[in-house]
């Protein structure tokens, strides 16, 4: 296998791009979470 | 309005996570998921590791880029599915202003903010791609300028969307500033056509695009891929988004009704007060 040119740079774009909506998904869920407890079933029409 | 008629909204919780059940009988899961939701981030996890294999192994380096041309299988669909939330924003903004339903106003919020993480995931990666292609992270370019205060319109958006005033007059003046959006994003797609830029001109817009090959369709994954993403991250914002607007409106009506009770006190003990 070729070796990659710019692998640097590469890198840097994809593991950050991943990092950067991981964890707003990952905070998305958990706030999901807490504000569902607060908030009645009848309230959450998707469930 | 009607006052809450089970638990407290800051009290004993509603739902454990997935345990509880509804009162319909039904399942009340403590999350914002549901089956198409599930069915969604199971397409969007399979397109992403598709996505990884186009993008970084099958797809050959450029003629002119080498390897630095992989950046553009995320910056070019982060870029467009930028786009796409600012249009989602200003639609959704109009229609708050038109009908005043709180659907429309958590729509526009939860697409502000996901334009937001886009929009950084593009200026991430295209200041990446910049350096090895022309030598910078950054300059002062038409496209890069216009990206950058399309950016800052987005955290004066969501900032005031955070401001401590009456709901609704906040929701409006967002939605306000929300109108604002597509006109900049315009600016922005045509920029690279209206100033002399250093940036690339469109490559996808003409039905014979400059691009070909696998490289055409690793960009071409690359579009579903976020895509997916960006639709369950709305999906999922968007239902964020209701469940604090109940939560906000459960604890006025949990303060209206204690205000109403402790007035009801103060009367019947100014009646039993002796003249």
């Amino acid at each position: 296998m070729m070796a990659m040119t710019h692998a640097g740079y590469i890198a840097a774009g994809w593991a950050g791009a991943a990092a950067l909506v991981g964890a707003y998904a990952a905070w998305v869920l958990r706030r999901g979470r807490t504000l569902s407890r607060q908030v009645p079933p009848e309230e959450r029409r998707w469930s | 309005m009607t006052a809450p008629t089970s638990t407290s909204p800051t009290g004993t919780p509603y739902g454990d996570g997935g345990a509880s059940a509804a009162t319909d009988g039904r399942a009340a899961p403590g999350h914002t998921g549901s089956r198409g939701s599930r069915v969604l981030g199971a397409l969007a996890l399979g397109s992403v590791a598709l996505l990884v294999m186009y993008g970084l192994v099958w797809s050959p380096p450029d003629a002119e880029m080498a390897d630095s041309v992989r950046l553009m299988y995320i910056h070019v669909p982060a870029a467009s599915f930028l786009y796409t939330g600012c249009f989602i924003t200003t639609v959704a903004s109009a229609m708050w202003l038109r009908r005043r339903t709180p659907g429309w106003d958590a729509l526009a919020g939860a697409s502000a903010e996901i334009s937001l993480l886009f929009a950084a995931v593009t200026l991430g990666t295209g200041s990446l791609w910049g350096r090895p292609t022309w030598g910078t992270y950054w300059t002062w370019d038409a496209r890069l300028t216009s990206t950058a205060l399309l950016t800052a319109l987005l955290v004066g958006y969501l900032a005031l969307r955070r401001l401590d005033v009456d709901p609704t007059a906040r929701s409006t003046r967002a939605a306000v500033l929300g109108l604002l959006l597509v006109p900049n994003v315009i600016i922005v797609n045509r920029s690279v056509e209206w100033w002399r830029s250093l940036h690339q001109r469109s490559t996808l817009v003409k039905l014979d695009p400059t691009i070909e090959g696998q490289m055409l369709v690793a960009l071409m994954v690359g579009f579903l891929a976020v895509g997916l993403v960006f639709t369950w991250l709305l999906v999922h914002r968007f239902r964020v988004a209701w469940l604090e607007y109940q939560s906000e409106r459960l604890e006025l009506d949990v303060a209206l009704a204690e205000r109403r009770a402790e007035a009801g006190q103060a009367g019947e003990a100014q009646g039993r007060t002796p003249a």
